[in-house]
């Protein structure tokens, strides 16, 4: 059941990651994004992160691809228009890809923890709580440098958000 | 034949591989945004399948992948917003989203 499920949202994912790409409209490629992102969030609680699941769905799903689709809306993109594609950067685009995935994969099958199944876990997941005790104590000088680069981000976002830029 | 660490790093690993292609083929500066959001997650599901399948001492997963998915998902929340500031800056300056039409560093 659970190898069914992983493989069905693995495609479901993967295939909207391609939607993404080939989809002409940013509007379209935006609510592909935010399934892909939805079936992540499925394989994540698939691996007992519950935590990073749920923020996957708040934050990109939720946060991120909001400000995306209001991005898009705001600048009033249309569809891109059919272009003619050269058959040498078809051609060098595609050895890039599978160069890339044909290193990966066989790197992955001399990777000797790659074979390592799950071990079944002693107690009840308490993600949330192991979580938020690593952060605020052995993370908690990179958790307040995150906050400020948070904030930082923040003012320059309106910075640059103004209409003129001096 | 149950799961192995291998079909998650496979997954990772191809999911990465379409973000690549859609920030090498497309030529709207958005949607390579969002093909770099999804290279990111392609990273953030690697991590969390080697904190599951790597256990800590106890047994448990190794928390410290998750907390580090943490910090990911943080500075990319911050990387959207400038990033998409920036390019609301430039489609205000030039009309257009193509990158093919960005091609003068001074205007």
């Amino acid at each position: 059941m659970t190898i069914t499920l992983f493989w069905f949202f693995s495609f479901l994912m993967l295939a909207f990651a391609i939607v993404v790409v080939v989809q002409r409209n940013p509007v379209s490629s935006a609510m592909a994004l935010v399934v892909s992102f939805i079936a992540l969030a499925a394989l994540f609680v698939s691996l007992d992160a519950f935590f990073i699941g749920v923020i996957q769905v708040l934050v990109y799903a939720g946060a991120v691809m909001v400000l995306f689709l209001f991005i898009i809306m705001l600048l009033d993109i249309k569809a891109e228009q059919r272009r003619v594609i050269s058959p040498a950067a078809l051609a060098g685009g595609l050895i890039v890809i599978f160069g890339f995935v044909g290193t990966f994969t066989q790197m992955l099958a001399g990777f000797a923890p790659a074979g390592a199944t799950a071990p079944t876990l002693p107690h009840v997941i308490e993600d949330v709580k192991r979580v938020g005790i690593l952060l605020f104590t052995e993370y908690n000088l990179p958790l307040q440098i995150v906050g400020t680069l948070l904030l930082v981000s923040t003012i320059g976002v309106i910075v640059l958000s103004k209409r003129e830029l001096k | 034949m149950p799961l192995t660490l291998h079909d998650y790093l496979l997954v990772s690993g191809l999911l990465f591989a379409v973000g690549f292609t859609g920030v090498l083929v497309r030529r709207n500066i958005l949607v390579i945004y969002m093909c770099l959001e999804i290279m990111l997650n392609a990273a953030n599901l690697a991590l969390v399948a080697f904190s599951r399948f790597r256990p800590a001492a106890d047994g448990m997963p190794d928390y410290h992948g998750q907390v580090l998915v943490f910090f990911i998902i943080t500075v990319a929340a911050a990387e959207v917003a400038v990033g998409l500031a920036i390019i609301v800056a430039l489609y205000r300056a030039r009309n257009t989203t193509q990158i093919n039409e960005i091609n003068r560093l001074q205007y």
